[in-house]
């Protein structure tokens, strides 16, 4: 990192509401411009055509939620930690809210690349009902039974079908707050695979409702991470998860 | 900031909208949630505009004009407005089949709660387009089969300053300016609410009183033959003639105070501050020029704060100085000299300036706010011939030409593009012709810098407007805009001068619907059954349906648009008034037929178009001296005030045809 130090950050963001169906690009575009409005001190590239310094996790699929986003920003001199999440959250469209920010350590590997497992809740929909937890359970029982799991992918513009049994971490059920029963997917990154997907594999009848991204695990032998945690400097009072 | 959800619930479509959403292209045109947008609450009593823009999201999002009345209407206790867009063709489609209406996208209420539904209409071929938007709305399209409890459909903008097309279907237009009379309006329609709604006739001829607005339901045509022979107000109190509407110092009205910053990419991304209205250049092809006369310049001090507060708030890192021709923006300079030297903490500030000037001093300000990434710049000689540029008043020489590009080429920049009109009044080939050989030139001058120097050559088909001096010419057809199109690609074949065109056949509908009079309304409503929406988008712009439209309703396409127009014809938009006097615009028009041109008046004497005598206005500019860098053509020195010739030609009376060369 020539320029002198810089002070790497990593943020966790929701993204909830009317603005799930903003792209990621465009997410991106909305943090730039909060970075702006509180005059947070970028630290940019060198060359021709300077670029601040940020990059952003595994993209989210238009209309879908999540309480698990994260992205990483170099600043070129220390901010307050404590009071940054709740400026941000001022500067930001309603719906992509900050929810933990944490100084990284130096040469922390970058998201994209670190983030190993993905976890998602969805509901699902049989012609425009909602699935049982019963239904549900049953489907993940036969499909734990059956050795490859078979699905419809696109892959360069081609549907090719393929076993994506070998990327899905877990399946399980759960109920939201309401008792709306909710379908748990948590699958690898490499490769990777869609809830869509899976879906398509357990129970081709059926169709996803509202799908959220709710965890993104660094695994490190055969732990689990949080990525606020996973990378963070030393000093663990810096992290300020809330 | 953003949309409190609690608020509304009783009235929000959300609920019937997302489910959609998925199945559409850019979902995030119908969210709203804008930094800067609001939820207002509707309270009875309350007058409720709409402001709809009848194009896509991305297209109006950032029309300023739209953006300036949403703040005014919503900081005024009497009433609220919200903002809706053209749903684009999927959407619209998803919209039928769940017999969804047109929403707003701040709080998602349904277009026919509201009690205004405001249209901007900055050109005509998005005409169809508000029919269609009116019948998403669930509210009749034609004004004479409205009740009541229907909104009332309002449309303004530049193109309404010809309203006659649009006659049967808008109950009220707003003529010019719209940030005093959206008051005014407000309280009339607020009266008629708290007083039980009882008969929209009355309601209408109440806004035809109002200075600005235009009720065509107030008026009677009559016609002889083809021609018009009469237009009569239906009461006494209702205006013979409708003035526009101007403010008189921009300084009073610093809006938008809160642009609106939107979540996915629209047209002008960027922050946009107007630095004046108005310009006196004096154009003849130029309806903006000559309708948003005269000349008001923004206070520079108020530039500059209003630049700061608004990448402050918005996080924007590009401003636009947005007007006519800002590069006339008295001390100029001056301003972006400052906004260069007060950067913002977090990083570089753009700065654009749309509209060059074509001379050599436009581009040294041009190198000062594009330090870095001289990839492109534009210029707009428009006419081929230094003949033909003082036909149309565009008084450039081909000296300011080659040292503009010779400025821009030798400061780094490698692309030049250059604007031109074809179809021109007098226009020969010769004229066309000499399009190519300026690009050529052009080229010539940049290879002396660069081997990578190259020119673009973009033409497109000139549609005569109403208010200007070329309101009586009779405009090529689409064969001859081709012939000369395909001429000139043949002369530019094996040249490194690019050349780009538009399509001529739309530009045979815009000129149908800019200078039709009412019995177009039919055609409009016509082609808008059959189909005819996104008219400006060359995907669905299909002239076939406006050809058989014409024939269908009994009208002569050659009548209404190449067509050369009379001095003693009655125009359609006769009775609406830019406060240029008839007779002004007809000499301009004689001058320009002898290829006689006129020096800008805001440095030199009054020429008595009529605009600043009429509305006791002035030009309000910070300095009465020209700017210097570039001759104008004239050959003069332009702060020379009053030292000028200008020949102003006594006004005849030719047939029709008389000196025109189409």
């Amino acid at each position: 990192m020539k320029g002198g130090a810089t002070f790497p950050v990593r943020m966790k963001f929701s993204e909830v509401g009317k603005v799930v169906w903003i792209s990621h690009r465009d997410a991106a575009r909305a943090f730039e411009r909060a970075f702006r409005i509180i005059e947070l001190p970028l630290a940019f590239s060198e060359g021709f055509s300077p670029r601040p310094k940020v990059s952003f996790g595994l993209a989210l699929s238009v209309g879908m939620s999540s309480v698990a986003e994260y992205l990483d920003v170099e600043l070129a001199q220390p901010v307050d930690l404590d009071t940054l999440a709740e400026r941000l959250n001022a500067a930001l469209p309603e719906g992509l809210i900050v929810t933990g920010v944490a100084l990284l350590a130096e040469r922390a590997p970058a998201l994209q690349e670190a983030v190993t497992t993905v976890g998602y809740t969805a509901t699902v929909l049989a012609d425009g009902q909602l699935v049982s937890d019963v239904e549900l359970k049953g489907a993940i029982a036969a499909a734990d039974a059956r050795p490859t799991l078979e699905a419809p992918r696109t892959r360069k513009g081609r549907t090719v079908i393929e076993d994506v049994k070998p990327a899905i971490r877990r399946l399980d059920v759960s109920t939201s707050d309401d008792g709306t029963p909710l379908l748990i997917v948590e699958c690898g990154t490499q490769p990777s695979v869609r809830p869509g997907e899976v879906l398509a594999a357990i129970a081709p009848e059926w169709q996803l409702g509202h799908v959220q991204r709710t965890h993104q695990w660094i695994e490190r032998a055969g732990e689990r991470y949080e990525p606020l945690i996973a990378d963070a400097h030393n000093d663990a009072a810096q992290v300020r998860a809330s | 900031m953003g949309i409190d959800y609690t608020v509304n619930q009783m009235s929000t479509l959300w609920p019937r909208i997302e489910p959609l959403l998925a199945g559409v292209e850019k979902p995030a045109r119908y969210i709203g949630m804008e930094r800067g947008s609001l939820a207002p609450e509707h309270r009875p009593g309350q007058v409720a505009w709409l402001l709809c823009y009848p194009d896509t999201y991305e297209i109006g999002l950032p029309n300023q004009g739209l953006q300036i009345l949403y703040e005014i209407l919503n900081e005024r206790d009497d009433s609220v407005a919200e903002r809706a867009y053209a749903p684009w063709t999927d959407m619209e489609a998803a919209m039928r089949g769940a017999s969804l209406p047109l929403f707003s996208v701040d709080t998602h209420r349904a277009a026919a709660a509201f009690d205004v539904l405001a249209f901007n209409l900055s050109s005509e071929l998005v005409y169809t387009n508000l029919l269609n938007c009116l019948d998403l709305a669930h509210v009749p399209v034609r004004g004479a089969d409205r009740a009541p409890s229907d909104p009332i459909v309002i449309a303004g903008g530049h193109a309404t300053f010809n309203p006659e097309p649009l006659a049967d279907f808008v109950d009220a237009f707003v003529i010019g300016e719209g940030e005093e009379v959206v008051s005014e309006m407000t309280e009339v329609i607020g009266a008629w609410k708290r007083g039980g709604r009882a008969s929209r006739e009355a309601v209408l001829h109440e806004l035809a009183t109002v200075p600005g607005v235009y009720v065509p339901a107030m008026y009677d045509v009559t016609y002889e033959g083809p021609a018009i022979m009469a237009v009569t107000p239906r009461y006494a109190d209702v205006p013979a003639v409708v003035d526009k509407r101007t403010v008189a110092d921009l300084g009073d009205w610093p809006y938008p105070k809160q642009q609106l910053v939107p979540l996915i990419e629209v047209v002008h991304d960027r922050l946009s501050v107007e630095i004046f209205r108005g310009c006196t250049r004096g154009c003849r092809f130029c309806q903006a020029g000559m309708i948003t006369r005269p000349v008001r310049e923004r206070p520079a001090d108020q530039v500059r704060t209003m630049v700061e507060n608004g990448l402050k708030r918005s996080g924007y890192d590009e401003v636009a100085l947005t007007s006519l021709s800002s590069a006339d923006f008295s001390g100029i300079d001056q301003v972006i000299g400052d906004l260069v030297n007060c950067q913002t903490g977090t990083g570089n500030v753009g700065i654009s300036l749309p509209s060059l000037r074509v001379d050599a001093m436009t581009v040294g300000i041009a190198a000062e706010i594009q330090k870095v990434r001289r990839t492109g710049l534009t210029f707009a000689p428009e006419g081929g011939s230094w003949r033909l540029r003082q036909v149309i008043n565009k008084l450039i020489s081909e000296e300011d030409l080659y040292a503009a590009v010779d400025g821009a080429f030798s400061q780094g920049w490698r692309r030049v593009k250059l604007y031109f009109l074809t179809g021109l009044p007098t226009e020969m080939d010769e004229d066309t012709l000499g399009i190519a050989e300026l690009g050529r030139n052009v080229v010539e001058v940049g290879r002396k810098y660069s081997k990578q120097a190259s020119c673009t050559v973009s033409v497109g088909g000139f549609v005569p407007k109403p208010h200007t001096p070329f309101q009586w010419f009779g405009m090529n057809s689409p064969e001859e805009l081709r012939r000369k199109i395909m001429l000139l690609r043949d002369e530019l074949r094996g040249s490194k001068a690019q050349l780009k065109w538009h399509e001529p056949a739309a530009s045979l509908a815009e000129g149908i619907a800019s200078r039709g009079d009412r019995r177009i309304g039919r055609v409009i409503e016509r082609v808008w059954r059959d189909g005819g929406t996104f008219q400006e988008w060359s995907e669905h712009f299909n002239l076939a349906l406006w050809r058989g439209a014409m024939e269908a309703e009994g009208l002569d396409i050659d009548w209404y648009t190449t067509r050369h127009r009379t001095e003693d014809e009655i125009l359609p938009w006769d009775h609406i008034a830019a406060g240029l006097h008839k007779d002004f615009l007809w000499q301009d028009w004689q001058a320009s037929l002898a290829a006689h041109g006129l020096p800008d008046c805001r440095w030199t004497p009054c020429y008595d178009c009529g605009v600043c005598t009429d509305y006791a206005l002035e030009h309000v500019v910070a300095s009465p001296i020209a700017p210097a860098g570039g001759s104008q053509g004239t050959g003069q020195d332009l702060s020379n005030a009053g030292a000028i010739p200008v020949t102003l030609l006594p006004t005849r009376k030719p047939t029709a045809n008389q000196g025109v060369r189409a």
